[in-house]
C-alpha cells in the first residue's frame, strides 16, 4: 500500500512563526541591517559591509568598556554566590521567623530597577544621603560622582543589596530539600560541620545554584538601568558598562551602525557564556552519574 | 562497647504533653545487655524509631536518663556517643566514591589510612561491594545504596552500638536473607550490641536473641522468641507474633476453668480473681480439631502450603485453628485445647496463674 504523503500539518506552526516573526526576528533583522549599512536619515542607506564591525572589533572604547563589565561580573558573583549561601545556611527552616525571613530577603527583588538605582542615589549622597552624610561625617572621604573607586563600591554594593536575595532564595530551596535523614546519619558518622556542608548540602544545592550562577552572570552582564540612574556611567567612563556605552553610542550619539555592529556582538558574547556555562553544567552531572 | 540503660524515659514531640496519649513515648526503664542482639518489634507508629532515635541521641528524651556502662549521655552529642545506625531508607554521600562512604566514618574518627583501607576492603567483601568501590555512589540503585549504609554503620569497631532502623526494607527478598545472615555472623565475630527495628516478625524472631515488643510507645514484653510465642505478656504481642495471630475468645474465670457462655474449658491452672475485659488465649497451633470435643461452626479453610488454617466460629466468637498436614476436618467437627497452653488476659495483660499443676509456681514473664 502506498503511504499517503501529506505534509500539510506544518501549516499549523503558522501563527507561531508570524508572532515569533515579529516580535524577534524582525527586529533583531533591522539591527542586522543597520549594521551593514550607513545611514544619514530619510531612509537613505549605503552598503558598508562588515566596516562597523571592523571598526567596533578595533575600537579600545568598547574593549575598556567589555573589561569594566567582566571586571564587574566577578566581582559581584564573587560577593552574592559565597554571601547567599551563607545567608541560606543561617535563615530559620520552620516556623514564623522562616516566613519573616523569606519575606524579608524577597522584599529588594521587588523594587524596579530604576527605583534601586534612585534609592541608592540619594542614599549615597554627600549633602542629604543618609549613607553618603553619615560617612562625611565620619570623616571619610566618599563621594560617588567624583572617585571612581568610590562609584565602583557604590555599585557593587547596590548590585549586592538588590541581588543576593535571588541565590540565597535559590540556596535556600536546595537545602530545604535535603531529607532530614542525612544531616542524622552525618551526626551518627561523627562528621565536622565542614563535611556536613561539602558532602551534603553543597552537593544538594548544586543544581541551583549553577542556575544561580547563570542568572546572576547574564543579569549583571546586561546591567544598565541601576547604574545609569546613580552614576550615569561616571566618573568620566569608570562606571560605563557595555549597556550604558550601547545606549550612549545609539541615542546619544546617533552612531546607529556601530551601535548595531555592538549589539550583535554583545549578544552573541553572551549567547557563547551561557552556552558553555550550559555545556560545564551538563557535563558535571553525566560525570557525576558515572 | 556497654551496657545500655533507658532509666525512667518517656519522649513526648509536644511541648507540653498534657495526657498520656501526647507522648510517643510512655514512661519506661529498659536495660540493653552489653554484646545482646535484639530486635525491637511493633506496628508502624508504636514508637521504635523514637526510642532507637533516643538511644542514639539523634532526639533528646523529654524526661529520664540514657546511660552507656555508668556514663550518663543523656545530654551528649551523638557524635559523642561513638554509636552506628541505619536508617530505613539509604542515605549515601553522592559526590564520594563507594570506598570514601564506607571510609568516612573512619576518617571522622582520625584513623590510621592503612587500617582504614583494610577495614573498607573487609567491609566491601561482607556487602558483596569489592568490585565497586571506585565508582561514585551516586548513580547506584536503591538496594546497592542500602548495602553502603550498612557498611557505613558497620565499620567502625569500638562503637558503643549498632542500631538498624527497618534497614532491609528496600532490599529484595534473597539479598535481604543474605544481609541478615551477615548481620548474624558480624554480631557473632565482633559481639556489638545490636537493636534491629523491624515490623516483621520472621527478621525479628532469625535475627535475634532477644525480641522486644512495643505497642502504643511502651514496651510490652521483652523475651526470646520462644517466650513471645508461648507466654505472651499482652493480647498485642499473641495478635503480632504467630501466624495467625492468637485466638482471644472472651471469657469468665473461676479457679481453674473458663466459662464461654456455658461451656466450660479447663485451663491447667488456678487463676485468682481476675478484673476487667477477660479474655482466654490460645495459639492456632494449639487448638485441635477432631469428632470429639467442643462443637464449633467452620466458616471456611485456608491452604497455606504446609498446613490449612481453619477459620471458624466458637460460642458466637471467630477463632483460628492450624491442622496439620495429612488431617482434614472431620464431617462432624469438634474442637478441643491443648492444656496447659491457655494464657489469661484482663484488660489485655496476662494474668499469672497462682499455680500450675505439679506444683510451684509458674516461671512465666511478669508484664511491665
Amino acid at each position: 500500500m502506498e503511504k499517503t504523503q501529506n505534509n500539510k500539518a506544518w501549516f499549523l506552526v503558522l501563527p507561531v512563526l508570524v508572532l515569533v516573526a515579529f516580535s524577534a526576528v524582525l527586529p533583531l533583522m533591522t539591527v542586522v541591517n543597520y549594521s551593514v549599512n550607513d545611514t544619514f536619515g530619510n531612509n537613505e542607506f549605503f552598503w558598508t559591509g562588515l566596516e562597523w564591525f571592523e571598526e567596533m572589533v578595533t575600537s579600545d572604547r568598547l574593549w575598556d568598556a567589555f573589561g569594566r563589565q567582566m571586571l564587574f561580573s566577578g566581582i559581584i558573583l564573587l560577593i552574592q554566590i559565597p554571601l547567599g549561601i551563607f545567608i541560606a545556611l543561617n535563615m530559620p527552616k520552620s516556623g514564623f521567623w522562616a516566613s519573616f525571613c523569606l519575606v524579608l530577603m524577597a522584599l529588594p527583588l521587588l523594587i524596579p530597577f530604576n527605583v534601586v538605582g534612585t534609592i541608592w542615589q540619594i542614599f549615597g549622597r554627600v549633602d542629604i544621603g543618609l549613607l553618603g552624610h553619615t560617612l562625611a561625617a565620619m570623616g571619610i572621604d566618599y563621594n560617588y560622582t567624583n572617585d571612581p573607586l568610590d562609584a565602583w563600591i557604590t555599585v557593587v554594593v547596590m548590585d549586592v543589596w538588590h541581588w543576593t536575595s535571588l541565590v540565597a532564595l535559590l540556596c535556600y530551596a536546595g537545602l530545604q530539600s535535603i531529607p532530614q535523614a542525612y544531616y542524622q546519619a552525618a551526626r551518627i558518622d561523627q562528621a565536622t560541620r565542614w563535611s556536613v556542608f561539602r558532602y551534603i548540602e553543597l552537593p544538594k544545592m548544586k543544581g541551583v545554584l549553577l542556575i544561580a550562577i547563570l542568572l546572576r552572570f547574564m543579569d549583571s552582564f546586561m546591567i544598565y538601568t541601576e547604574p545609569f540612574v546613580v552614576t550615569g556611567g561616571g566618573p568620566g567612563s569608570a562606571t560605563t558598562f557595555l549597556s550604558i556605552d550601547l545606549a550612549k553610542m545609539a541615542t546619544g550619539q546617533f552612531d546607529l551602525g556601530p551601535a548595531a555592529a555592538f549589539s550583535l556582538m554583545y549578544f552573541l558574547v553572551i549567547l557563547l557564556i551561557s552556552w558553555v556555562f550550559y555545556t560545564v553544567m551538563v557535563n558535571m552531572d553525566r560525570e557525576d552519574a558515572k | 562497647m556497654s551496657r545500655i540503660t533507658l532509666s525512667n524515659l518517656a519522649h513526648s514531640y509536644l511541648a507540653n504533653p498534657a495526657s498520656d496519649a501526647d507522648f510517643a513515648l510512655k514512661q519506661m526503664d529498659h536495660v540493653w545487655d552489653d554484646g545482646g542482639a535484639y530486635a525491637l518489634l511493633g506496628a508502624s507508629g508504636c514508637g521504635k524509631t523514637t526510642l532507637l532515635n533516643i538511644i542514639s541521641g539523634l532526639v533528646r528524651p523529654s524526661q529520664g536518663r540514657v546511660l552507656f556502662g555508668d556514663r550518663d549521655v543523656t545530654d551528649a552529642e551523638t557524635s559523642a556517643r561513638n554509636i552506628a545506625q541505619v536508617f530505613q531508607f539509604p542515605v549515601v554521600y553522592d559526590t564520594m566514591t563507594v570506598r570514601d562512604n564506607l571510609a568516612f566514618p573512619l576518617r571522622n574518627r582520625g584513623m590510621d589510612a592503612a587500617y582504614i583501607a583494610r577495614r573498607v576492603d573487609q567491609i566491601a567483601r561482607m556487602i558483596g561491594m569489592e568490585d565497586r568501590l571506585n565508582r561514585k555512589a551516586r548513580g547506584l540503585t536503591a538496594d546497592a545504596k542500602q548495602k553502603i549504609s550498612l557498611g557505613r554503620g558497620m565499620v567502625r569497631e569500638d562503637v558503643n552500638a549498632i542500631l538498624f532502623d527497618e534497614p532491609l526494607t528496600v532490599i529484595d527478598p534473597h539479598m535481604k536473607w543474605e544481609l541478615r545472615t551477615q548481620l548474624k555472623d558480624l554480631h557473632r565475630e565482633f559481639g556489638h550490641t545490636m537493636i534491629y527495628v523491624t515490623h516483621d516478625q520472621t527478621e525479628a524472631l532469625t535475627f535475634a536473641q532477644k525480641v522486644v515488643v512495643m505497642h502504643e510507645g511502651r514496651v510490652v514484653q521483652m523475651g526470646t522468641p520462644e517466650e513471645l510465642f508461648e507466654t505472651p505478656a499482652h493480647t498485642f504481642v499473641g495478635y503480632f507474633i504467630g501466624s495467625p495471630g492468637m485466638n482471644l475468645l472472651d471469657a469468665e474465670i473461676t479457679g481453674s476453668e473458663a466459662h464461654l457462655q456455658g461451656v466450660s474449658v479447663p485451663l491447667g491452672a488456678v487463676y485468682g480473681p481476675t478484673t476487667g475485659r477477660t479474655q482466654i488465649g490460645i495459639r492456632p497451633d494449639y487448638v485441635t480439631v477432631s469428632d470429639e470435643g467442643l462443637p464449633f461452626t467452620v466458616k471456611r479453610v485456608e491452604d497455606v502450603g504446609r498446613h490449612r488454617i481453619v477459620r471458624a466460629e466458637f460460642q458466637g466468637q471467630p477463632l483460628s485453628a492450624i491442622l496439620p498436614e495429612g488431617s482434614s476436618v472431620p464431617a462432624d467437627p469438634r474442637l478441643g485445647f491443648a492444656a496447659g497452653k491457655i494464657n489469661v488476659y484482663a484488660d489485655d495483660w496476662r494474668v499469672q496463674p497462682t499455680t500450675v499443676p505439679g506444683g510451684g509456681l509458674n516461671d512465666g514473664k511478669d508484664p511491665e
